[in-house]
């Protein structure tokens, strides 16, 4: 018999899957591969008190805070990698516009540590760093304890379960086993930490395309709760081998975003209008889309699996 | 305090045929040792350790935090370590903790940061700023606390301005040397560890035994009085003050071939 499908619409999967008040983990690829689309769902849906978990997340976290979904978020950075800083994340930490945020400041290390720890399944991952640094003594999630085996001094990070990691892929199987290539970050422990992945991938593939390249699988999915077929859904950041970065749509985002009202202006344009990635992509335009497609593939050599 | 050659003024400076970011450029490569591994960052240090690659530095190594080992150029001027053609053509596409492992082993040499605040122990602040007497959220470590408290030894790049090398900063996003010598050690951080020069658009400062940056070179055309009057505390120089050597033709050539518009280096 065939396991049943755990193919669905972004829509159902964030209805089902993410409910106000869970710990989500997005941007685990770093500046790479971060689900826009399915944010862009949660703002849609109206969910409320998220915590957002992730090392950067790029302009994501900036636009979920913006858009009064988020009651805390613990990373290591957030802001506008090329361009500067978040404007919706400054007016929430410093005004309390639209609505104020706890800010749980880790490192990159750190928070890699607190969901290695929880895809382990131990209550913490010892490192020397922030030792020194006020993040440890305004983390409640970093303790310094002395060490077991020496005389050192050691940070106990407190192991992390996000309720749902969400994953952007190249492709994916109807049952969520998905190849991920290029940008990693903390996406492996992450979505082994998590406790529901959902993956939103680009091409949907034959399970037996997966099983070709099982070094490649780097989410099972037995750990998928919902898969998501939704091309271009990381824009504007990048999928290798599917699209480049929209450099420009970071800019502009960092010039339209700096008053509160051009942030609700933006909303309502990219994510309260467009019903869903494909009007977006509409609003994009084709001579945009076009632009940030492959211009010379780049096919990795075979491996042979045969014996 | 007199510097050799004798004072210029800035006109000249940009007369010289050379950015003061393509001075700063220069510097930070000449930071990196052959053979060394380096955890690289954006913007001036990508372009560093390009340039210490092309010249002096042909097998130093590149790390980044979102897993990536690099060791050629990439084929395109990259905005974010994440750009596609940094991952095209890299050595490794591997995950953080793989990178950051070696940083905690002692195995990376060098690591770049760039601040918002740093103060005379080389402690940075990239959490908070202040303008207008207002505090200003600002984006917050990412690996920079990471870097600093793990990598051999740390250069900073920033500008020179006396807000941003401040006698205490605000808030240790990323320790250099605390409060002064030992400090690090009882912390518990790494022996052989911490910042060793930081890069500014008038200088080069480098740490005393006891964790205080001093002078150690100004940029041609700079003078020692300018440095002091854009930090903000007494800062000290060093008996053999130096000139900063500006950058080769060669180093030139690379950064220009890398950045032809000049979107780093302006």
């Amino acid at each position: 018999m065939k396991p049943e499908s755990k193919l669905m619409t972004m829509r159902d999967a964030i209805a089902r899957h993410v409910p106000s008040g869970s710990m989500v983990l997005l941007g685990a690829q770093l500046e790479q591969m971060i689900p826009f689309a399915a944010g862009h769902e949660m703002i849609r849906q109206g969910r409320r008190d998220l915590t957002l978990l992730g090392p950067i997340s790029d302009i994501l976290f900036d636009q979920m805070i913006g858009a009064g979904c988020v009651s805390r978020v613990m990373a290591a950075w957030v802001g506008n990698v090329s361009a500067g800083v978040g404007y919706c994340f400054r007016r929430a930490v410093e005004h309390n516009i639209p609505r104020r945020i706890e800010v749980v400041d880790y490192s990159n290390l750190t928070l890699a540590l607190a969901l290695h720890a929880g895809a382990m399944g131990v209550p913490f991952m010892p490192t020397y760093s922030t030792l020194g640094s006020d993040l440890l003594k305004k983390n409640g999630n970093l303790r310094e304890f002395p060490s077991p085996v020496n005389e050192e001094k050691l940070i106990a990070v407190r192991a992390l379960r996000p309720d749902v990691a969400i994953v952007h892929v190249q492709r994916a199987d109807a049952q969520g086993n998905a190849h991920i290539w290029g940008s990693l970050g903390v996406a492996v422990d992450g979505l082994r930490a998590a406790r529901k992945v959902i993956v939103i991938a680009e091409e949907i593939v034959d399970a037996s395309v997966i099983s070709s390249d099982p070094n490649r699988t780097l989410v099972p999915g037995f750990l998928v709760a919902a898969v998501v077929h939704e091309p271009w859904g990381a824009h504007p950041s990048p999928v290798q081998g599917c699209y480049g970065r929209d450099h420009k749509f970071f800019s502009e985002y960092h010039e339209e975003t700096r008053s509160l009202e051009g942030f609700e202006n933006w909303l309502t344009d990219w994510v309260a209008r467009p019903a869903g990635r494909p009007e977006y992509m509409n609003r994009l335009g084709a001579s945009r889309v076009e632009a940030l497609g492959i211009k010379e593939h780049a096919l990795t050599a075979a491996a042979d699996f045969g014996y | 305090m007199t510097v050799r050659p004798q004072n210029r003024s800035e006109t000249e400076l940009a007369g010289h045929g050379y950015t003061p970011s393509e001075l700063m450029i220069a510097a930070a490569s000449r930071e990196i040792g052959d053979g060394e591994l380096v955890f690289v960052g954006m913007r001036l240090p990508m372009l560093a350790f390009l340039v210490a690659r092309r010249t002096h530095a042909p097998s130093a190594v590149g790390l980044f935090e979102n897993g990536i080992v690099r060791e050629t150029p990439s084929a395109e001027l990259l905005y974010t370590m994440g750009d596609p053609p940094n991952l095209r053509g890299a050595t490794q596409c591997g995950q953080m903790i793989d990178v950051m492992g070696f940083l905690q082993q002692g195995r990376v040499q060098v690591g770049f940061l760039g601040a918002a605040e740093i103060d005379r122990f080389g402690n940075l602040n990239t959490t908070w700023g202040h303008r207008d007497r207002e505090a200003q959220r600002l984006p917050g470590s990412g690996g920079a606390c990471d870097i600093a408290c793990l990598a051999r030894r740390t250069v900073v790049l920033l500008a020179h301005e006396r807000s941003r090398l401040c006698e205490r900063v605000s808030h240790i996003t990323s320790p250099g040397y605390g409060s002064g010598n030992g400090w690090r050690r009882l912390q518990g951080l790494p022996a052989d560890s911490g910042p060793s020069a930081i890069i500014t658009t008038l200088g080069v400062l480098r740490f005393g035994p006891d964790g205080e940056a001093y002078l150690a070179s100004v940029h041609p055309g700079i003078s020692v009085e300018e440095v002091l009057a854009n930090t903000g505390w007494t800062l000290r120089v060093a008996d053999d003050l130096l000139e900063t050597i500006p950058p080769s033709e060669e180093e030139l050539a690379v950064m220009r071939e890398l950045d032809p518009n000049h979107f780093w280096t302006r």
